[in-house]
Parts: structure tokens; sequence; C-alpha cells
């Protein structure tokens, strides 16, 4: 009887089993075409992201062009000693996170203020027309950028060493050799490039807050600066933390064109504008140092991964709807 | 009160018009040097009010254009073709994703999503477009390599579909007996037009602003695209007369090159397609950004 009854039960199980196997394949079956639809972009980003994510173990290897990626000896921890004894790897970690911290500080702080005024233009037709000029700079590439800065820091005929001779009476700077003058104005060029991009994303989350909080507001009789600082502000929170977040996980990633192009990959001004992505490329390109610089790639690579995380969970801890995953 | 308002409107249109003054000046001052004339620039320098005009650097540029025409070719061959692949991809990819009940669905998201939070860096992903699909001076190398699918575009169609086009429309479709392949190319892609346009624009100026694959992948000048061309004609104004069929004929070119306004005049040639679509896709491009940052 026991016997019996195990055994039923047992089938049972198997038929439950048969019957979800059944179902998938069923399911399978009936998504066949969806699936197949996804082989393209599938197969693209195994080419483009996965294929390269398992070249890093060419980070410990001696690479070279011969054996290739499999054949080329083991090297261990060689790459990275060489990287990291070598005076660069202080002056592109620096570069990149220095230069990241004051991008992300002033760009909020100017995209934020822009935001909070064009949303106090009640023409619309005005506040379109503001908007749309001061996007233009983010959709010309930085080669574009690199000859418009090129004609203001010219050393013979820019528009600046010109002023400089004409209205203060002082001598030309050579812009282009003198590295001590770059952090100032790549700053300038990337919030010339970006501020007008990120006031139009904060500037939306602002036109989504109810009108009503500031009907209420005003009723009690709070200023324009209450209203700014008690309403909107804390309401678009969510959006400044996401795209901070963002940023800050990036912070060991840096613009290659602003770094390469804008001063015009100038031996002389390394010191100030190497950055972590420009110097991979050189090591690569021009030093053939393959070994080297994707270790340091995988340096940067592995870090923002850790520093994205982090920054995820962090805020998860304080308000898990701002978790960006 | 009044006079507290109005003070505060002219301090906020005084602010924006600096902003946009700040924009706009350094396009006019490119444009002004390359019709300044050369001797008016080496007396005052580059000036947003030249004392003489002159078109000679234009001229200059007209006078042996096909270098610049063939780059343009380059750009634009380029630019249609990957656009149109991408756009292709990414809604294939995103389309099923947004079904709920699709097998594997959860793994796939992640496959996608993954992407964007690790690489492997770029020392690998060169050698992966060099040696295992070899672009390396193929016009493919400035189509394929990194440009063809953004994972983040893939999402974004994706909760386009999922909040846009509801379930009964698709459920209506396959009980009418049509299948997977007749509801997506007869409900979901005529449904899905508006942001299909949005990334198309997005990614139709990623090609078109790409100078990055053609520094990696292209050695010979013959297949550079006008950004690239830039690019060299930037630190080396000579460049633009490498195709002289003699160094005699060059050494005569470059005696009446008109070198400072020539390489502005050549920024302005590279930007003009642009700048007069501005105005036409301006307003269609910022409701672009903010509907892509305010997703769900």
């Amino acid at each position: 009887m026991k016997a019996s009854e195990a055994v039923l039960m047992q089938s049972k199980a198997e038929i439950k089993i048969w019957k979800k196997q059944r179902d998938f394949l069923r399911k399978l079956n009936k998504f066949k075409w969806l699936l197949l639809m996804t082989l393209p972009g599938v197969a693209y980003l195994f080419i483009n992201n996965y294929i390269p994510m398992y070249g890093v173990i060419l980070a410990f290897k001696q690479y070279n062009y011969a054996d290739g990626i499999f054949g080329s000896p083991w090297s261990g921890f060689d790459n990275f000693k060489f990287l990291f004894n070598s005076p660069d790897a202080y002056t592109i970690t620096r570069n990149t996170i220095g230069y990241n911290i004051v991008f992300i500080f002033l760009n909020l702080v100017l995209a934020l203020l822009t935001a909070l005024l064009i949303n106090e233009i009640k023409e619309k037709v005005v506040s379109r027309f503001y908007q749309s000029m001061f996007l233009l700079p983010h959709i010309v590439s930085m080669v574009i950028v690199a000859y418009l800065v090129y004609s203001f820091l010219n050393m013979e005929s820019g528009l600046i060493n010109r002023l400089l001779d004409k209205w203060l009476d002082k001598e030309a700077i050579a812009w282009y050799s003198e590295a001590k003058y770059w952090p100032y104005v790549l700053v300038i060029v990337n919030a010339w490039k970006h501020v007008g991009y990120l006031s139009i994303i904060y500037f939306a989350a602002i036109i989504g807050i109810d009108k009503e909080y500031y009907e209420a507001a005003t009723i009690d009789g709070a200023g324009k600066w209450r209203q700014m600082t008690r309403i909107t502000l804390p309401l678009i929170a969510p959006v400044i933390t996401t795209m901070t977040l963002l940023s800050v996980s990036g912070i060991l990633r840096s613009d290659f064109g602003l770094f390469f192009q804008v001063p015009m990959n100038t031996g002389a001004l390394l010191s100030t504008t190497n950055t972590i992505d420009t110097f991979v490329y050189r090591a690569m390109l021009t030093l053939g140092d393959i070994g080297m610089s994707s270790a340091a790639g995988i340096y940067q690579s592995f870090i923002s991964l850790l520093l994205i995380l982090a920054a995820n969970y962090a805020v998860r801890l304080v308000n898990k709807q701002d978790a960006l995953f | 009160m009044l006079t507290k308002q109005k003070l505060d409107q002219f301090g906020i249109h005084t602010f924006f018009t600096l902003f946009t003054i700040g924009s706009l000046l350094p396009f006019v001052l490119i444009f002004m040097v390359s019709i300044s004339d050369e001797s008016s620039i080496s007396a005052n320098g580059y000036s947003l009010l030249p004392t003489s005009i002159s078109f000679a650097a234009y001229r200059f540029l007209l006078y042996d254009f096909t270098e610049i025409a063939r780059a343009y070719g380059v750009t634009i061959l380029c630019t249609i073709i990957g656009v149109m692949v991408s756009l292709f991809n990414t809604t294939l990819l995103a389309y099923p994703l947004s079904r709920m009940e699709l097998p594997f669905r959860r793994s796939l998201s992640f496959y996608i999503f993954f992407t964007m939070l690790f690489s492997g860096g770029m020392v690998p992903w060169y050698l992966t477009f060099v040696n295992l699909v070899p672009v390396k001076n193929t016009l493919l190398a400035m189509i394929i390599p990194g440009m063809l699918l953004s994972a983040f575009n893939v999402l974004l169609m994706r909760s386009f579909f999922s909040h846009s086009i509801p379930d009964s429309v698709v459920e209506a479709g396959i009980m009418d007996g049509a299948s997977e392949f007749q509801v997506f190319q007869k409900i979901i892609v005529p449904l899905s037009l508006p942001i299909m346009a949005t990334i198309g624009l997005f990614t139709t100026l990623a090609y078109w602003n790409d100078w990055y694959n053609c520094l990696l992948f292209i050695d010979s000048p013959a297949l550079y695209n006008v950004q690239y061309l830039m690019t060299k004609t930037l630190t080396n104004i000579q460049f633009l007369l490498m195709r002289a069929d003699s160094s005699a004929q060059a050494g005569e070119l470059l005696a009446k090159m008109p070198r400072e306004t020539v390489r502005m005049a050549l920024a302005i040639v590279g930007i003009a397609p642009l700048l007069f679509a501005y105005p036409f896709f301006q307003k269609f491009y910022i409701s672009g950004i903010t509907s892509g940052a305010v997703k769900g």
C-alpha cells in the first residue's frame, strides 16, 4: 500500500516536471520568432562588448603580435607593476579624478541655476529660443570645439592674446605650451559644452512638478527663493541624485575628445591634460605597449564597476526608488 | 512689488542674453576669421570685426574641392548606413524585451544592461576589431565598432514599448491570426515612429560627429571623413595640399594659401550642414533629451 502510494506520488511529480518542460517548450515555440529577432543585436553586443571583456587577460600577458592574445606568454602582474611604478600612473589618476570632481560640482551648480531661471520665464517662445541657443555647443563635435578654442588661444593671432595686448598691455601667452593654464581652459570648455544640456534635463524635471504646490506656497506667503529651496529642489532631488550618481561612478573615465582634441595632442601640456583614456591611447598606438595600456584600461574598468555598485548601494540604503538598479 | 518683479525679469533676461552670446560667440569668431583678409589678420589678429573682408580662403578651398567632397561622401555614406542598420537592430532587440512573457527576458535584459556597467577597455576592443573582425582601413570601421547599437537606446526604446503600446493591441493582432512578424511590421513599427525618430536623430549626430573610429582604424587619407580631415588640418594646415600632383605644385599652392583664414574656412565648411539643419531639428532634439531623461 505504502509503496504504491510512493510510486504514485513520484509519478505525479514526474508528470508535473514533464508538464512544466512541455509548457516551456511550447512557450519557446510560441516566441521563437521574437527570440530570433533579438539575434543580430545580441550577436553585436557579444562581439563589441563581451569579447573585449574576455580581453582583460591581455593585461596579464606579455603581448606580441605574432603570438596573438592566446599565444603570448603570461606575465603575471608585471604590467600593473610597471604601470604603477611609472610617474604617469599618479598624474593620470590625479588629472582624471581632479577634473571630474570640478566638472561634476561646477556643472551641477550652473545647470541647476540655469534650469531654475529658465523656469521663471513666462513667454514660451523666448524660453525655447534661449534653450536652443545654449544647447548648440552640445551638438558640435570636439574637433569643432578644438577649432573654436584655437581661435581664442592661438599664440600670434588668437583673440585672447590680442585683447591682452590691446586692453591690458600684457605680453602674449603661449597657451599651447604652458600646462598651468589648461585646468582653467578645460573646465571652461567642458562647462560651455555641457551646462546647457544638463540644465534642460533639470528643467524637464522642474516642469513635471505639480503647480498646486506653488499656489499653496504663494498663499502661505512664501517668496520665490523659499519656493525654490523648499519645493523645487527637494522635488527634483531624485533626478539630481541619479545624474550625479552616474557622474560619480564615471569619475575614472574621461572625455577622450576633450583631453585629446582640445589641447591638440600637445606633448608640452601632458602634465595637466593627460588622463587615463588619453594615456591608454598613447601607450597603445604610440608606444605599442599593449600589456601596460590594457592594464591601465582594466584598472579603470574595475574601479568604475566597483564605484557604480557602491554608489547604487548607498542610494538604495537612503531611498530605494532613486537607485539605478 | 511690481517693480521688483520687473527687475527680476530684467535680471533673468540679462543672464540668458549673456549665456546666448557666450554660446554663439566662438562660432561667430571663426566665421569672421574665415572671411577676413589675410593681411588684416597679420595686423590685428583674429577679430570679431575684420577691417577688410575677403573670400580668398573659400576660393582656395573651392579651387581643389575634391578632398573635402570625398570626405563628405564618406561621412554621409557611413551616417546613412550606420543609422539605418542601428535603428533596425535597436528596434528588433527592444521590442521582444518589452513583451512580458518572453522566455529569458530577464537574462537578456541583464545581458544588455551589463555592457553599460563594465567594459574590457579600449585595447582589447581595438584588437577585436583589428584581428577578429578585420575592419581596419575599410569604411566599415566608421560604421561598426562601438556605434552600431547602444544599450542605452535599446533600454530607452524598450520602456517606450512597454509604456505606450498596450498588450491588448498585440494580443488582438495575434487573435486575428497575424504572425509575430506581421504584428511587428504592421502594428509596432508604425506606432513607434516617434521614438525611432528620436533615437535616429541621436544616432545621426553620433555618426556625423565621429572622428574617434577614424583616428583609430583609418590610415589611408582617401577614407578620412570630414571630422578627421578637420582634425588633421587643425594641427597641420599643409595637410590640405597632400593630394597635389607634384611637390612643385604643392609649393606653389602653399605660397598662395591664406594660411590663417583657410583653416577657419574649413571649420565653417565642416559645421555648415549641422548649423543649417539645427533650426529644423532643435525643437525635436530638446524634446528627445527630456523624454530620455525622465524615462521610467
